[in-house]
This record gives C-alpha cells, sequence and structure tokens, in this order.
C-alpha cells in the first residue's frame, strides 16, 4: 500500500498508529471520567438520601406501667362500652402523669419537674391511643399494665440530635430540666428508640404530633390509583397496538393516529391535569382528589408508553412466524393471538412496569385534581372507599412534609423518599425479572 | 395429451406490484402426484407466482393478481372462496425454518386445531404421528414430543415444518427454496423426502439451484423476466432444450 | 470405494439399472461369440442367422444405455467414483457393442464358408479361439461387477495369449496356403475370421481397464503388451 521504498518493519510503529492509539487512550479516559462523575453522583444521592432518611423509621418510645383506675374510667363498674366511651381523652390523661410519678419514685429518678411536666414528654396522640387499647379491651381496667407510648417528637428529636440543651432554651415546648428526666430515663431503658412501623402505615399527622405522622394512607392512595391505571391502561394500550400494529389499513388516518400517540408521549405532564379536571371532575362529577380521578389521568398518560413499546415488542417478532401461520390456514386475527403476542409478551410486560413506575412518580398532573393539597387522616375502610374518597399520594405526602417547618417532618420527607425508591427499584426489578423468566428463543 | 386432468392450472396469470409487472401471461399446468419446480434467476418472479396458488399474495396490499387458477378445476380467487380454507388444502413451506416456538406436538397439531380436523385426543394424535411419519422424523422426535420445536438442527427443524404443513392434508405442497438454509446432507435428506411425498402429494418447489431441481422435479419451468420461458418434462430441459434463453440459463451463460 | 447407499436413493435406483443393462448386454454378447463359433463348426446356418438377427438386440441396448448415461449425468451431476462408473459403463458399452459386430461379421462369413473348402482343424481352432475370449469376457464382466481391479490387470496380460494363438493361427494358414493355392480364398475369410476374434480381445482388454479406472482413477499405464507381430516381425511371413 504505501509506496516508499524502504521496507516498513511490523515492528516499528508508524506516526500514523501512534497518534491514532493516543486518541484512543484519551477517548477511553474520558469515558471512564463521565461513568467515575456519574457515579460519585449517585453514590452522594444514595448516602444523602439513607443517612437523612432513616432516621424516619425510628421513634422514641417510653415504656410504661399505667394502672387503669376503675374509678377513673368505669365509674359504674359494669364494663358498659357506651358508658366507658363517655369517658374522653382527658380522662385518661391524668393516668399517664400519675404513671410517671410512680416511676420516679420507684426508681428513684431525681427530677425538679413535676408529674404534669413529665406527662408532657409523651405524645398528645397517646391518650386517644390509651383510650383505644381499653375500649377494645374493657378486661384490662384495674389492672396496671405495661405501655409502649410514643415519645413527643422534640423528646425524640433530642434523642436524635437535633434538639440540643441551647435550643432548648428558646423552645417553648420542651424545657431542660425535661431533657435532664429523660437522660435518666434513657439510663433506665425506659426511653428508647426503636423501628417505628407506625410511619409505614399510619396517616399523617398535625403540627402538634410530628411523631405521629406515617405515609401509610398516601401509600393507599397510590396503590389504589395504580391498580387503577393497570386495569385501564393495559388492555387499552395493548388493543391499540394491535389493531395499529397488525390490522389498520395504511391510509391518511392510521399515520395522523400514530403520529398523534407519539406526540402524546412528549405532552407535559399538567396538561393532562387539566384534562382531568375539566372531565372527569367538572363534566362527570366524580368526587374530587379521589384515587380513581386521578388513576383515569395517569391512565391517559401512561397509554402512550405503553403503545409505544407494545408495538415495538409486535414488531421484533420475526415475519417469518406470521407466514408460517398464515401458510398453515390460520385468519390473521389467528396469527396475532395465538403466536404473536405471546412472543411479544417479554416485551409488552417491560414496557407496562415501566409505565406504571413513572405514574406512580408524577405529582403535576394530580396537582389539578386536587390530589396534591388534601392529606387524607384516615385508612380506607372498604375497596370503594379506597377509590372513591379523597386521598393524596405518596410523591405528594413527601411535598407536603418537606413543605412544613418542622424538622422531624423534614426527616419523614427523606424517609418517604426512601419508601418511594424502595417501591420504583422494585417495581423495575420485577420488570427485568419477569422479561428474563418469558423471554423465549425463536 | 394427459389422461389425469391438473391438480392446479393456472391461466393467462398476470401480477402488478403496484405499477411494476412482475408475472406476464403465465400459463401452466401442476400435474398430480408430481414434483414441479421453477427455476430461474433472481428476481424472475417464481416465487411471487408460488405465492399466488395459496393466495399468499392477499397479505401484500399493493399486489394485483388477475387471470385464472383453478385447483381442482375451481376458481381459487373466486369471491365464495376463503384463503383459510384454501390453505388447509395448499400447503407451504419456507426458505428458513420456521417452526413456532411452542412443542414438537403443538406445532404439528396447529393446523389441525384450527382447522377442526379430528374429534378426540386420540384422533389428534393419530394425525400427529402420521404427519411426522411421513416427513421422515419420526423416528427422531418420537421420544421428545414436548421439546421445544427450536431445539432442533436446521435439517430437522425443516422437515418437522414440512410435518406440520402436511398435518392439514392438503393436496399440493408449495415450497419455497427449502434447501436453502440448510447444509448439504440435510438438503439430501429433504429431497429424499420429496421425492417420497411424491406418493401422496403434487410438489411445487422453487429452487434457485438448477441442480436441485434436476435432481427432484419431474417437470420444469423456467422463469425469465417475469415470463414462463419454458415448461418441460425435466429430462428435456436438462438434456436438450427448446429455448435459447433456457439453455443459456442451464448452461450457466446468463445470471 | 464407496460401498454405503446415496442419501437419495433414486440416484442408486439408476446406477444400479444401468449397470444391469449393461450385465445384460455383456451376456447377449457372450452369446454371440459361442453361438457364431459354434455355428461354424456345427456347421448351422439357422444359427448363424440368429446371430445376425439377435445383434440388433445389442445394438439397441448399447443406444438406450447411451441415453441413460446421458441423462443421470444432466440430472445428478455425479462426481468421483460415480462419474467414473458412468464414463466406463459408456465405453464398456461401447466396447461390447464392437465385439457383438464382429461376432455378427464371424456369422456372416460362415455362411461363405461352408460354400468352400473345409480347411482341416480350422472350426476347431477358431472355437478354442473365441471360447478364450468369451471366458476372457465374462471375467472382464465380473471383474467390473466385483470392482477387482486385480483381476482386471490379470485379464489384461491374458490379452498376450489370445495374440500368440493368433499368431499360431495366422502361421498356420499361411502355409496352408502356400501348400495349395485352392486354399487361398478359405484361408483368407479363416484369417479375417480369427482377426475379428482377436479384436474382440483387445475390446475385452479395454473393459478391464475401465475395472482399473474405475476402481483406482487411473487407466493402467503400461503400454499394452503387443503380442501379435504379424504387421512387424518378417520372420513370421517367411515361413
Amino acid at each position: 500500500m504505501t509506496h516508499t521504498s524502504a521496507k516498513q518493519s511490523l515492528f516499528e510503529v508508524t506516526d500514523h498508529t501512534k497518534r491514532r492509539n493516543a486518541f484512543e487512550r484519551r477517548f477511553r479516559r474520558y469515558g471512564q471520567a463521565a461513568i467515575g462523575i456519574g457515579l460519585l453522583m449517585l453514590f452522594t444521592l444514595a448516602y444523602t438520601i439513607v443517612s437523612k432518611g432513616t432516621g424516619a423509621f425510628q421513634q422514641t418510645f417510653v415504656t410504661l406501667n399505667i394502672e387503669l383506675l376503675e374509678s377513673k374510667l368505669d365509674k359504674k363498674g359494669n364494663r358498659d362500652l357506651e358508658e366507658m366511651k363517655k369517658v374522653s381523652t382527658f380522662g385518661y390523661a391524668p393516668l399517664i402523669a400519675t404513671a410517671f410519678e410512680n416511676l420516679a419514685a420507684e426508681r428513684e429518678i431525681k427530677t425538679k419537674i413535676k408529674a404534669k411536666e413529665m406527662a408532657q414528654i409523651i405524645s398528645k396522640s397517646a391518650p386517644s391511643q390509651l383510650r383505644d387499647r381499653v375500649l377494645d379491651n374493657p378486661a384490662l381496667i384495674g389492672q396496671t399494665v405495661e405501655f409502649t407510648l410514643l415519645a413527643n417528637s422534640w423528646i425524640d428529636g433530642y434523642l436524635k440530635g437535633r434538639v440540643t440543651r441551647e435550643n432548648a432554651q428558646n423552645n417553648k415546648n420542651i424545657s431542660v430540666q425535661q431533657l435532664d428526666f429523660v437522660d435518666e430515663l434513657v439510663a433506665l431503658g425506659v426511653v428508647e428508640k426503636r423501628f417505628n412501623i407506625g410511619f409505614i402505615t399510619g396517616a399523617d399527622a398535625s403540627d402538634q404530633r410530628h411523631e405521629d405522622a406515617g405515609i401509610g394512607v398516601a401509600m393507599i392512595g397510590s396503590l389504589s390509583m395504580m391498580i387503577v391505571v393497570l386495569l385501564l391502561s393495559l388492555p387499552i394500550g395493548v388493543a391499540a397496538s394491535i389493531y395499529l400494529e397488525e390490522f389498520a389499513p395504511k391510509n391518511w388516518i392510521t399515520d395522523v393516529i400514530e403520529v398523534n400517540i407519539a406526540n402524546l408521549a412528549a405532552v407535559p405532564s399538567i396538561v393532562f391535569g387539566i384534562l382531568g379536571l375539566a372531565i372527569f371532575i367538572n363534566t362527570m362529577h366524580f368526587p374530587q382528589s379521589a384515587p380513581l380521578v386521578g388513576g383515569l389521568v395517569l391512565t391517559l398518560m401512561t397509554l402512550p408508553t405503553i403503545i409505544i413499546s407494545t408495538r415495538a415488542a409486535l414488531k421484533a417478532v420475526p415475519p417469518s412466524i406470521r407466514s408460517a401461520a398464515l401458510g398453515l390456514g390460520a385468519s390473521q386475527m389467528q396469527s396475532v393471538f395465538h403466536h404473536v403476542l405471546p412472543l411479544a409478551v417479554p416485551g409488552i410486560l417491560t414496557g407496562t412496569i415501566i409505565g406504571l413506575a413513572q405514574a406512580l412518580g408524577q405529582t403535576a398532573p394530580l396537582l389539578l385534581i386536587g390530589m396534591i393539597g388534601y392529606i387524607a387522616t384516615n385508612m380506607p375502610e372498604t375497596v370503594t372507599d379506597a377509590l372513591l374518597a379523597p386521598n393524596s399520594v405518596m410523591p405528594a405526602q413527601i411535598y407536603e412534609w418537606a413543605k412544613r417547618a418542622d424538622p422531624a417532618f423534614y426527616e419523614r420527607a427523606w424517609g418517604g423518599i426512601i419508601i418511594l425508591l424502595v417501591f420504583l427499584i422494585t417495581m423495575n426489578t420485577l420488570a427485568v425479572v419477569l422479561r428474563r423468566r418469558f423471554e423465549r428463543r425463536w | 395429451m394427459t389422461s389425469t386432468p391438473s391438480k392446479i392450472s393456472a391461466t393467462q396469470v398476470n401480477v402488478h406490484y403496484g405499477d411494476a409487472h412482475a408475472i406476464k401471461d403465465v400459463n401452466v399446468e401442476i400435474a398430480p402426484n408430481t414434483v414441479t419446480a421453477f427455476i430461474g434467476p433472481s428476481g424472475c418472479g417464481k416465487s411471487t407466482f408460488l405465492r399466488c396458488l395459496n393466495r399468499m399474495n392477499d397479505t401484500i396490499d399493493i399486489c394485483r393478481v388477475t387471470g385464472n387458477i383453478l385447483f381442482d378445476g375451481e376458481d381459487i380467487y373466486d369471491r365464495k372462496v376463503d384463503p383459510v380454507q384454501l390453505r388447509a388444502k395448499v400447503g407451504m413451506v419456507f426458505q428458513k425454518p420456521n417452526p413456532f416456538p411452542k412443542s414438537i406436538y403443538d406445532n404439528i397439531a396447529y393446523g389441525p386445531r384450527i382447522h377442526g380436523l379430528f374429534k378426540t385426543k386420540a384422533d389428534l394424535d393419530t394425525i400427529v404421528e402420521n404427519a411426522l411419519r411421513r416427513a421422515a422424523i419420526w423416528d427422531e422426535v418420537k421420544d421428545r414430543l414436548d421439546a421445544p420445536g427450536t431445539g432442533l438442527s436446521g435439517g430437522q427443524q425443516q422437515r418437522i415444518c414440512i410435518a406440520r404443513a402436511i398435518a392439514t392434508a392438503p393436496d399440493v405442497l408449495l415450497m419455497d427454496e427449502p434447501c436453502s438454509a440448510l447444509d448439504p446432507i440435510a438438503t439430501a435428506q429433504v429431497e429424499e423426502l420429496i421425492d417420497e411425498l411424491r406418493e401422496n402429494y403434487s410438489v411445487v418447489i422453487v429452487t434457485h439451484s438448477m441442480q436441485q431441481a434436476a435432481r427432484v422435479s419431474q417437470k420444469t419451468a423456467f422463469f425469465h423476466l417475469g415470463n414462463l420461458v419454458e415448461y418441460d418434462d425435466t429430462t428435456k430441459i436438462f438434456t436438450n432444450p427448446r429455448d435459447p434463453r433456457t439453455e443459456s440459463y442451464i448452461t450457466g451463460r446468463i445470471g | 470405494m464407496n460401498s454405503s447407499q446415496h442419501i437419495r436413493s433414486a440416484f442408486d435406483r439408476d446406477l444400479d439399472m444401468i449397470q444391469a443393462k449393461m450385465l445384460k448386454m455383456g451376456g447377449l454378447v457372450e452369446a454371440a461369440i459361442l453361438d457364431a463359433a459354434k455355428s461354424f463348426e456345427s456347421r448351422d446356418l439357422e444359427l448363424a442367422q440368429e446371430v445376425r438377427a439377435r445383434d440388433k438386440k445389442i445394438d439397441a441396448l448399447e443406444a438406450q444405455i447411451n441415453e441413460d448415461v446421458t441423462r443421470i449425468i444432466a440430472l445428478r451431476a455425479p462426481a468421483a467414483s460415480d462419474l467414473r462408473t458412468l464414463l466406463s459403463i459408456l465405453k464398456v458399452a461401447g466396447n461390447l457393442e464392437r465385439i457383438g459386430d464382429y461376432a455378427k461379421n464371424m456369422a456372416k462369413r460362415t455362411n461363405v464358408l461352408l460354400q468352400l473348402p473345409l480347411i482341416e482343424n480350422s472350426p476347431a481352432s477358431l472355437r478354442r479361439l473365441a471360447r478364450e475370449v468369451q471366458i476372457m469376457l465374462k471375467d472382464a464382466l465380473d471383474a467390473y461387477t466385483q470392482r477387482d481391479a486385480e483381476m482386471g490387470m490379470d485379464i489384461i496380460s491374458r490379452d498376450r495369449d489370445i495374440d500368440e494363438l493368433y499368431n499360431a493361427l495366422f502361421r498356420e494358414f499361411l502355409t496352408y496356403m502356400m501348400e495349395d493355392p485352392r486354399n487361398i480364398t478359405p484361408c483368407m475369410h479363416l484369417h479375417f475370421i480369427a482377426k475379428n476374434i482377436e479384436r474382440m480381445g483387445d475390446h475385452v482388454t479395454s473393459i478391464a481397464e475401465q475395472v482399473v479406472f474405475v476402481v483406482t482413477g487411473e487407466l493402467p499405464g503400461e503400454p499394452r503388451d503387443k503380442g501379435d507381430v504379424t504387421s512387424t516381425d518378417l520372420d513370421l511371413s517367411q515361413g
């Protein structure tokens, strides 16, 4: 190839080759650097989330022996539920104070605070919990029962390091003496941090009772919504895809439909929210903030994803399979349903799960139908309730918490993010597993 | 001149793909229990014409077929004819072996199932076994009917496809270059099978190998640029063809 | 030599069929040789006629074999041993047809010879010569069927014996002709017959060479030993 008279030895590398090798080495380094930066950011993100969020799963609990005085709780002594219900939480609160007093005396704890102040370290929701327990089991009255109650969020903050003696002095909710008392109790093992299942299962709570806040109700809201999305978008999306791919005549109408579907995938999500508001809530008068409505809106958003991925999966089935089926005398519909669709299942599943995972994290479209601002206080009782009663979704709940001032809520926001991420990772892993399982060679 | 009537009788068949005139005025008779080969250079229209015989061209929108094609005396392009039923009587085997990714049994059983050709499971078992025996592959697969059809060698897969096609008890078997994806031994096995199939079926085979047509067929049709140039006994075509174009092609003087 | 079957069984059937035709032709030719000699020895004109008529069958078989070989080569594109088999069958059929023609000519001359004075011992000598050739032919065809190259080489060397027998007859006829001019005519005819038989032997040798060709792929190398020195040896003609 070269026309030089001197013969080039293979052992001598030409300049041309050297330059090329140097370029490729540099290029590889750039790639590695890019990956390195990506990984660095990923680790930073993960570390931040985990370190800030794990705190939400732990709460401070106080273990107390409370004497359930019959005189206070069941004056008539006949264990009549209706009578007992008349005793409000105010009736139960003093029992807690007494329990603290007894504890302090028993264990010889040196403290300057009185019983009432001692009782303040318990969550304001505690008397209500106590009452619920007693009403569930009236036989407990008259006994001294050990209860594990939530401490209030400032004590919790103290054990987690958010609240210190310095800022306790400016805090009207807590006093330094209470902190000293708590120290003693911690030493005795009465107060400790434990895994808080209430975070996962409970409902959101007000500013007065941060410790009680949980993401459970929002999870049910998300779940109901996802079920609606799955049940609606999967059949509609797959059917539309099959029609477009296999049966639609190749004319301009079909072209218009295809172009529009591709465009839909790029529409800003808030537009779907407006659409949902206009159609479902204003015209069809569905209940506002209902997961059903949220599900309908997100179905519209997920459909393009499912349609596009299903079409890709259908296209990937080799035409030889179709020819074989047609050659045997199968009609086009038989060929699609007996052969093409089963082979396209891995692709369809993957597309569906990815679509669902995206829907799980959406907030903008839900804004306009009211699922963002509304915070439910109770778990839905029935399935209809779950679909129609106003609720919110996990991303919304997280946003709410992040907005609030108290660092306890901030911690919960991170905890919520962890839960959301766990969901998403699980769904994506499921997509990979299902794809591997159903993949067939042809 | 022939005493037995033709199985398929094509008269003045023309095929247009949009504006392109792919098949021009083709007349050909397919005799029963005979192997008829279609040969010719690439793009001459032999595969297109083959696909007219079982109306597979219907699936292509821009394809228009005119002329008469009679199967057992009945016009297959008549309005009353459902292509699905036609394809049970005129089976097809393709170039690349394409067994369904199901079990061998289900592959063979698919045709009978969709055409409702059996009453009991025992009937279906018999149909499957007969098809596999006729395709000379029963002994190799009888112990693994549940294994996937895609787990066999190329030659075996093609014989499974042939068994699948004959399971619907067709009268005619159309084969579109059935050996081009196979190695020489598998090719020889399939050709031997085609020779045996002659007893029960009429076979039409499109092949780009002249040698294969010479080995396998009794009648040969030479296509060139959409025209049927010569159609005669295979021996005659290969020892003393009438048309100079045929002579050029056979002796390798043109593509 | 490939003894297993072709996957395409029709090819085997074709080869078997064509070889059978060749062997049938061989049988007819062997019978023609023997009958021609016999017709002369036993003065049987009818037999001689029959031999001449039967030659048509032999010619017809050769034409058929030619057609069949053409067809098989065109349709099957044979290679290696199959190709050598078909080419050799073509040659063997040709050789057999020539031998058949010589037998026919022999029978033709019988007609004439029976009207001429008898030369002593000539029928017996000719019969012996013809018998040698017929045995050689039979062996050659056996060697072909069994694809036995050694036997083929052996047969090639036996041609020398035929040639020597012919030389002896040549000298004998010369003697008779010199003895009595009235013997010249019959001896000329007899000589032609003897020459024909010697040519038959050469054709049989050619068949044996084809046997070697089919088995080894090469024709036997050394030039055939020309035992027939009558064209070159002057002493012979001096008597």
